[in-house]
């Protein structure tokens, strides 16, 4: 006996469609199936006008980020068994604009994330002929998990606050710039300071912590922010009361 | 073809519906409870100052039934907000021993034990 699953999509195509409203479609339910390959089962056999972003299929590349019953999830990391009910409801990501269908417009992330340069600045070059760059296994630990981030934005749908303010910079970007700062091969954490400890920084998250629980690499933003919270504090109270501080 | 991004509002009942952003409002409104409080122990010292009669009528004030309710909703509020600020303490300052990080548990049972730590000197200073 084959069994069925519905879909109910947020559709919108801004050619024809003034708002966004839902869609429904009965797929075949399969045991192994996660909700991508339903959206492509969706895509290849029943109205190839749906439109979704998706790469590796295997919670790497990050591009497949969608409301799944209200929460923010990968596609292909929600198998459709895990939700036996009548409907599943797949949105596109809350707190970012609807490019099209579940497709949504990242850029103001993509700008967040570079204006808290995350990669390694270095004080001083070293030429290539000096060898690497050691680490201790310690040093490293410092900071690993932070690496594990894939972009896929799942923390800023699952972020109250980067829904109620657009300008708030948002737990990936943070943990990011957290991570570099915690790198024994950065010396760019004042560099970073005027973003990260700005209004729009640290100071916007409430420590909802629900970055942290939503996050499919189990990154720990929340984390992140909390520390950089006392880090930027201690910064701010050095640079004014030590004696010969400068300000 | 022309962009035409669609942008979906914030409804204000955003926190409604979810368990964990129930349970975040509801530590945030915690905030109300211990300022109402903290007013409460500054009209107190007002009173103290104004000389015993005064003090008195605060005092009955305070067991009154409604002067017990408000007290025991301001404590479950404040058990609350203690309560989820403890489990959260591991993440905002995880420390380590020589290398070692010291597990979530330990940091959070050494804000218990600094709680019992406070409250007994608070008691013996009361002289109960």
């Amino acid at each position: 006996m084959s069994e069925n699953v519905t879909l109910e999509i947020l559709r919108y195509r801004p050619e024809v469609d003034s708002e966004p409203h839902f869609q429904t479609y009965t797929i075949p339910y399969e045991e192994d199936w996660v909700v991508l390959d339903g959206l492509n089962h969706i895509k290849d056999h029943v109205d190839a006008t749906l439109s979704y972003r998706w790469s590796c299929h295997m919670a790497i590349c990050g591009s497949c980020g969608m409301m799944i019953d209200g929460e923010p999830k990968l596609a292909c990391h929600a198998f459709l068994r895990d939700y036996r009910h009548d409907v599943i409801r797949i949105e596109p990501l809350d707190h970012f604009p609807i490019e099209r269908d579940l497709v949504t417009v990242m850029d103001s992330f993509i700008e967040k994330l570079s204006s808290v340069k995350p990669y390694v600045i270095a004080k001083h070059k070293k030429a290539l002929s000096d060898g690497e760059n050691l680490q201790t296994p310690l040093q490293l630990m410092a900071f690993k998990q932070y690496t594990l981030c894939i972009n896929c934005l799942l923390c800023y749908a699952a972020c109250p606050q980067c829904g109620l303010n657009e300008s708030f910079v948002g737990p990936a970007a943070l943990a990011l710039a957290h991570r570099y700062n915690l790198d024994s091969r950065d010396d760019g954490k004042e560099q970073r300071a005027d973003v990260v400890a700005s209004n729009e920084g640290i100071w916007e998250c409430t420590f909802v912590g629900a970055c942290s629980e939503v996050c499919p690499k189990h990154v720990d933003p929340a984390a992140a922010i909390q520390q950089t919270k006392i880090s930027a504090s201690l910064d701010w109270f050095k640079a004014r009361l030590l004696p010969g501080a400068r300000r | 073809m022309s962009r035409r991004p669609y942008i979906r509002k914030v409804e204000r009942s955003w926190w409604l519906g979810r368990r964990r952003y129930v349970m975040y409002m509801i530590r945030e409104l915690t905030s109300l409870f211990v300022g109402l409080y903290c007013a409460l122990l500054v009209v107190g010292l007002w009173r103290l100052g104004q000389g015993r009669a005064a003090w008195d009528g605060f005092l009955a004030v305070l067991s009154s039934p409604l002067g017990v309710l408000f007290q025991l909703l301001c404590l479950a509020f404040a058990v609350y907000h203690s309560v989820t600020w403890f489990a959260l303490t591991p993440k905002a300052m995880p420390l380590a021993v020589r290398g070692e990080p010291i597990p979530a548990k330990a940091i959070v049972g050494m804000h218990y034990g600094a709680w019992a730590v406070v409250s007994l000197i608070v008691l013996i200073a009361a002289g109960i």
